[in-house]
């Protein structure tokens, strides 16, 4: 049955719709698990979060259970968090100190940070005669095939094969790229604090909604509606309102036709850029201060150029969503056909004064913790969206929007002036989607 | 040891500010703080002071008043489903009672939340920072560190908890 849908697969995507049981069957989410997220570079962490020696994070790769661990070499490592004796997890915390060493909570088999075993009770007589011992592949943790590091971000790859972390980024390495270079250090660190907000829906539909530039002044309209009228108020009592009613007044004051002057820039492996920001670099003070210590550890030209990048958000296909204007990501963890877990965890930037910290921090709290004034409803969308995906009322999913308008350059394909809504993202996702199935044998 | 009257008093605050809650009198509830009062749930229980650090909520009456006017509006698409909530108070115990009337009180609370055919419950505790007014008390500062705040979130929240 698998056998015959997965010889299908092709016939499931076009270049401007998609089969509805692509975001809703169970066998295809497998497929996807074993295809797409178990071989490409997925987003583990950065290394700030693991700082010492010991200090370990739980992360899920696609249906992995790993440990990105900073060993006492110094270098991070990424195992599959799991014992090879008896299967046992290895760390049951999402987070901690491993020590000097992992062990095993059942039956104290340990092993080094990089996963060799280390010692195993009684080992010589208990082993006596078998194969079995330090030297032996079965009787250490596994690793993860390839883990990179990009910038202080650290990816793992669960395939042996395939292109390096730079070559998969490609130009969507902007997203690390902006964000360190914002900082007067050149490097970010890790606020340690992560916000978990589960989605109804499947992974996808998530994706696709990072770059749908049509739907913020639709769903996000009363929140807009909202933070204008106080805006407006605090405007009047103060003089000034903070930016953070600003940015989240532009949902109902950036109207639905002017989402057309945004650009998107879609590249192969599915990554997309979402050009254009609300009004980040304001005359205040604070920025003005920002804009004085950038220019100490960089110059007046290099930090023009710096502050002239024009970026929402960047997508790194399949499983990150980074906004690094605002040095904010959130990381997919799919746990099901039509459950997503998604991991959003906030930045600071090194060397940059405490106010520009907060202002970010503010649209962090706002916009993506887990009492959200934005995302609340998108999560309602797509909650619905995967439920309607469940009928029988249709078979496909439409992404025609500006369909036949996108402008391809050296594989680039770029949307057309005043197609800022265009649905090229999403075309360009399930066109990834397709290779990675159809290659996946 | 307090007397049972200020017991009594602040008791009787506590449960009218959850009741406005689960009637959905927002701004009689956000009428409740001083012009100066925080509403804050922290990220961290370990965290101390709200202010710069990643919170759940951390809300003056400005953005207290983005929060209602939001779920107000007719295309708050999330609130359109039925919704409502159910507090219980209780466990309250005066931490300090200054001699000009202001008082510190922690207490625990429970709530239940209906939406649409999904229940969910939280729990955790309060601690009100409460300025004493002619006409009884408004908050200074609410910190609310629930139990499962540290657990990933299946959905989000709305309101005030």
């Amino acid at each position: 049955m698998l056998q015959e849908r997965i010889a299908d697969l092709s016939k499931f995507v076009e270049p401007d719709r998609v089969r509805r049981e692509v975001y809703t069957d169970p066998g295809i989410f497998e497929l996807e698990m074993q295809r797409i997220h178990e071989r490409v570079w997925i987003y583990c962490g950065h290394e700030s979060q693991v700082p010492k020696a010991g200090d370990y994070y739980a992360v899920q790769i696609g249906r992995q259970p790993m440990v990105m661990v900073r060993g006492n070499d110094g270098k991070v490592h990424v195992l599959y968090n799991r014992c090879p004796h008896r299967g046992n997890l290895m760390v049951g915390d999402r987070y901690g100190n491993a020590g000097e060493f992992f062990r095993c909570s059942y039956h104290s088999w340990t092993f080094q940070h990089d996963g060799r075993l280390r010692s195993i009770p009684m080992m010589e007589s208990g082993y006596a005669g078998t194969p079995y011992g330090k030297e032996h592949p079965d009787c250490s943790m596994k690793r993860a095939a390839r883990v990179e590091n990009y910038r202080g971000f650290v990816f793992a790859s669960l395939a042996k094969d395939g292109p390096t972390l730079k070559e998969f980024l490609g130009e969507s390495r902007i997203a690390f790229d902006d964000m360190c270079d914002r900082a007067p250090e050149g490097e970010v660190e890790i606020v340690p604090n992560c916000f978990r907000v589960i989605q109804k829906s499947n992974w996808k539909i998530f994706l696709e909604n990072q770059l749908d530039a049509l739907h913020p002044s639709v769903t996000h309209q009363s929140t807009g509606r909202a933070a204008h009228e106080v805006e407006k108020e605090i405007e009047k009592k103060t003089g000034h309102a903070p930016l953070s009613y600003h940015m989240l007044s532009a949902f109902a004051t950036v109207t639905i036709d002017k989402w057309d002057n945004f650009q998107t820039l879609n590249y192969p492996y599915g990554h997309c850029i979402l050009t254009g920001y609300m009004g980040l670099r304001p005359k205040d003070p604070d920025t003005l201060a920002y804009e004085a210590v950038m220019e100490k550890a960089y110059g007046k030209k290099r930090t023009e150029e710096i502050l002239a990048v024009n970026i929402h958000h960047v997508l790194i296909y399949p499983g990150l969503s980074v906004q690094s204007p605002l040095q904010q990501l959130r990381a997919v963890r799919p746990l099901g056909v039509d459950r997503t877990l998604t991991e959003i965890w906030h930045f600071r930037l090194k060397g940059a004064p405490e106010a520009i910290y907060r202002r970010s921090l503010a649209y962090y709290n706002l916009v993506n913790s887990p009492a959200t004034l934005v995302n609340a409803d998108d999560l309602e969308n797509f909650w619905k969206c995967h439920q309607g995906l469940a009928s029988e009322g249709g078979d496909w999913v439409s992404f025609a929007r500006h369909f036949g308008r996108d402008v391809e350059k050296n594989g680039v394909v770029e949307t057309a002036p005043s197609c800022g809504t265009s649905e090229a993202p999403m075309r360009n996702q399930m066109k990834a989607w397709a290779r990675y199935m159809g290659n996946g044998k | 040891m307090n007397s049972p009257e200020l017991q009594h008093a602040v008791e009787q605050f506590l449960y009218q500010q959850s009741e406005l809650l689960d009637t959905k009198q927002w701004q009689a509830w956000i009428d409740l703080f001083t012009d100066d009062g925080v509403y804050w749930m922290p990220a961290d229980p370990a965290h101390k002071h709200w202010d710069g650090v990643p919170s759940i909520f951390a809300e003056d009456k400005n953005l207290m008043a983005v929060r209602m006017k939001r779920v107000l509006h007719p295309d708050a698409w999330s609130q359109r489903p039925l919704w409502g909530t159910n507090h219980v108070v209780s466990n309250v115990v005066i931490e300090k009672a200054s001699p000009n009337g202001d008082v510190v009180v922690r207490s625990r609370f429970h709530m239940m939340e209906l939406r649409r055919d999904d229940v969910r419950h939280f729990a955790g505790s309060y601690r009100h920072d409460l300025t004493k007014v002619p006409y009884g008390y408004r908050i200074k500062l609410q910190r609310v560190d629930m139990t499962n705040a540290q657990a990933a979130y299946d959905y989000v929240l709305q309101v005030w908890v």
